[in-house]
């Protein structure tokens, strides 16, 4: 039948009719030609779905392709590329310093010890991830529309894809830091394996807060303008450039449902050694944060049905 | 493997018209309160449960209403309709882009779908990490992709550029590396939307071929085309979409041909046809439009009968008449010679023959208008759109099939110097080039 089918000069074409012969050939092959038996049932969606992690756990080869095309795209075409993580917080500290180090005399009410260029780095950094990856997070869907509307995968992955671009970022400006400590002579103390937990709140905090407001930017835009300004807003409402004792005591139970105050007291503290941060305080950015994470996820996980429909 | 592979069940899928977003503050404030009270939500294109009477709304539109079929393992089915009968939201729902409103589908193994070919792509990166994007994108892992890599290269037949960023690609090799990834796929069932009306011919040969092996392999294929010959040539069993169901289902002759009556009016009675123009004199009406036959074999010719009504006293008139391909591309026009009006008041009938259809094969639908001979066709009396439907059947001689991507006429290639003697290079005995089978853009 083929050969009345297939148009002449046929020879010149590497492919079609040995197509089937030549998997069967290579015994490798079979595995992946192997029919797979498995049923998916397709319906409207329906209460509150959970997340399905078995399924994220199949597409994790797309989640570390999406990350390293993110990254690849954002430093590919810039002539400063990585040093752009460099460039942003050492100007910002400077200007901290000068401002409000010594200006508004935030220096006095550090821990002794403790520069206020070192302090204010150590705000900066983890609030600058935090920043780039709910910038990014928020962004993600509609970024994504392109794949969304073409082809299925778990949605969740557009979101967590774009928290590896801040962690590079992250990454240069920690060899940043232990240079500026260096230069302060400032060893760490043991607190210093407590780190990567706080970084890993922080980067919750920008999830929590990602998931929801990338997917109410799926159908109102304004999110997704109105998420830069607020996040340059909340700078100030968390101890970035002063230290959380500025904050009266009576106002520390709401100061600290801000995920990102419980995370940058850790930070600091695990990497400075200085008096550690009230647990209470810190848990109850904890439990902000999860709280946050949860909702975030249910919401996502209810709306990204219609993500194809309304982007 | 005797259970369906693909079972589509009391499908529908409700969109709301207009507005894409929510709208205003105060409809979202309504829905909240309205989800706060228990109430069910009235917006949106979710939260239907089967069984309950979805609140039908005005403005509210079902592109799929109770559709329900089955696919058996191994087979081929094209899924036709014109445009708006739901056939891209049944394959977003088959692919699970969006989803469904009321009804299942159960798909047995893994679906791939191809609505377009190269999602994924991004200009910045290069030719490999695009296939391996793309790839992962579809469902496969990267362990697969690199197995499979010197294939999909190969079949693409970009290697050269394969470390070049894609935005250096021309949109062909764009096109061809996409496919050849999504030709190495192996699912157990695969979608395929119109993806063979991009690329050159080149191209959808290789892709029809590429999946006519597919089918070859035991493997479901459900492919959606405009392209009347190529689901003719690919599948043996079709569904017409209409209005959101399926209304024809059966072998792909039958539905084609179905089709192409359904798809203009059979009787040929266009007296109360809705008249696509305003600003129609009205001096002239075309009652009846009918061709004396709906088959014409390629070449040939065809014979137009029409009845004409005169209103009011008319000056000579010219029929005119486009052919329109079946996706309704304008393919050919013409006008004929002047035709004195029947007296006003009465009928007359006019017979139109177009000779020497070199269109290529397919089906056809015209606009026919009678137009004032005067005034040079600014005159227009009546035009009927998608009337006169006919099928060009058969191949020019030697060319054993037609590709969209060829174009809807049929060169007349002669030699210009009878017997090619002054280059040695040409062997034809025959001086006609397209009876030869070289396909003619393989020189391109």
């Amino acid at each position: 039948m083929s050969s009345t089918l297939s148009p002449p000069a046929e020879t010149s074409s590497p492919l079609p009719e040995n197509g089937a012969a030549s998997a069967g050939e290579r015994p490798g092959e079979l595995i992946a030609t192997g029919f797979d038996d498995r049923e998916t049932v397709i319906r409207p969606p329906s209460g509150w779905p959970f997340p399905d992690f078995r399924e994220l756990w199949q597409f994790r080869d797309l989640l570390s392709l999406l990350t390293l095309r993110s990254i690849a795209v954002r430093y590919r075409q810039s002539v400063l590329g990585v040093g752009w993580a460099i460039v942003r917080p050492v100007v910002s500290v400077l200007i901290f310093t000068l401002i409000f180090g010594k200006a508004a005399g935030f220096e006095d009410d550090l821990p002794s010890g403790v520069a206020y260029p070192v302090f204010a780095f150590l705000g900066l950094v983890p609030w600058m991830f935090f920043a780039a990856a709910l910038g990014g997070t928020v962004q993600s869907v509609v970024g994504g529309s392109d794949m969304l509307t073409k082809v299925y995968f778990p949605r969740l992955v557009l979101p967590l894809s774009n928290l590896g671009v801040a962690a590079v970022d992250l990454g240069i400006q920690i060899v940043l830091v232990a240079l500026l400590m260096a230069w302060y002579r400032i060893v760490p103390t043991a607190a210093i394996v407590a780190l990567p937990a706080f970084l890993l709140l922080t980067a919750l905090a920008a999830l929590a807060g990602g998931l929801s407001l990338t997917a109410l930017n799926v159908k109102y835009r304004d999110v997704g303008q109105a998420v830069p300004f607020f996040v340059q807003a909340g700078m100030y409402l968390s101890p970035v450039i002063y230290p959380p004792t500025f904050i009266p005591e009576k106002w520390s139970a709401l100061y600290y449902l801000n995920p990102m105050a419980g995370a940058i007291e850790g930070v600091r503290w695990s990497v400075l050694g200085t008096d550690p941060p009230q647990w209470g305080y810190v848990g109850l950015s904890v439990v902000t944060t999860l709280a946050l994470l949860a909702g975030g996820l249910i919401y996502f996980k209810r709306t990204e049905s219609t993500f194809a429909d309304v982007i | 493997m005797s259970a369906a592979a693909l079972r589509v069940a009391g499908l529908g899928k409700r969109y709301q018209l207009g507005l894409t977003h929510a709208g205003s503050l105060s409809e979202a404030a309504s829905r909240l309160t309205r989800r706060l009270r228990g109430l069910p939500p009235v917006e949106a294109p979710v939260d239907a449960a089967p069984g309950t009477d979805p609140a039908d709304k005005k403005g509210d539109f079902w592109a799929l209403k109770d559709l329900s079929f089955e696919v058996q393992p191994g087979e081929v089915v094209g899924v036709i309709g014109r445009n708006g009968a739901g056939k891209s939201t049944l394959l977003k729902i088959l692919s699970r882009v969006t989803s469904p409103t009321v009804g299942e589908v159960r798909v047995r193994g893994r679906v791939g779908s191809l609505l377009e070919v190269g999602t994924g792509f991004h200009p910045e990166l290069t030719g490999r990490e695009n296939v391996y994007m793309n790839a992962t994108l579809l469902g496969m892992s990267k362990r697969e992709v690199r197995a499979k890599l010197d294939e999909i290269v190969d079949f693409s037949g970009v290697e050269k550029f394969l470390d070049t960023p894609v935005k250096r690609y021309s949109s062909g090799m764009k096109v061809r590396l996409g496919f050849a990834v999504a030709a190495h796929l192996e699912p157990e069932v695969l979608i395929v939307d119109e993806v063979l009306s991009v690329g050159d011919a080149e191209f959808q040969r290789k892709c029809l071929g590429k999946m006519k092996d597919v089918a070859g392999e035991g493997r479901t294929v459900l492919f959606v085309s405009h392209n009347a010959s190529a689901v003719r040539e690919l599948t043996s069993r079709a569904l017409l979409l209409s209005g959101g169901a399926v209304i024809q289902d059966g072998p792909t002759s039958d539905v084609l041909s179905f089709y192409r009556d359904s798809s203009t009016r059979g009787d040929g009675n266009v007296r109360s046809a809705e008249r696509a123009f305003s600003g129609l004199s009205g001096q002239l009406r075309l009652l009846e439009a009918r061709v004396e036959q709906e088959e014409v074999p390629f070449g040939g010719s065809i014979r137009a009968e029409l009845e004409i009504e005169s209103a009011i006293l008319a000056g000579e008139y010219t029929v005119g008449i486009t052919i329109f391909s079946q996706n309704d591309q304008p393919v050919a026009s013409g006008f004929s010679p002047s035709i004195s009006p029947p007296a006003p008041g009465s009928t007359g009938a006019a017979g139109i023959e177009i000779s020497a259809l070199r269109l290529a094969p397919g089906n056809y639908h015209c606009t026919v208008s009678l137009c004032d001979a005067r005034s040079h066709s600014t005159l227009l009396h009546d035009s009927i759109s998608n009337t006169l439907s006919f099928a060009v059947v058969g191949y020019p001689v030697g060319v054993g099939r037609w590709m969209q991507g060829w174009g809807g006429v049929a060169l007349n290639l002669v030699l210009s110097d009878a017997g090619g003697t002054r280059t040695g290079k040409i062997r034809h005995a025959s001086p006609v080039l397209v009876g030869r089978g070289v396909a003619p853009n393989r020189c391109a």
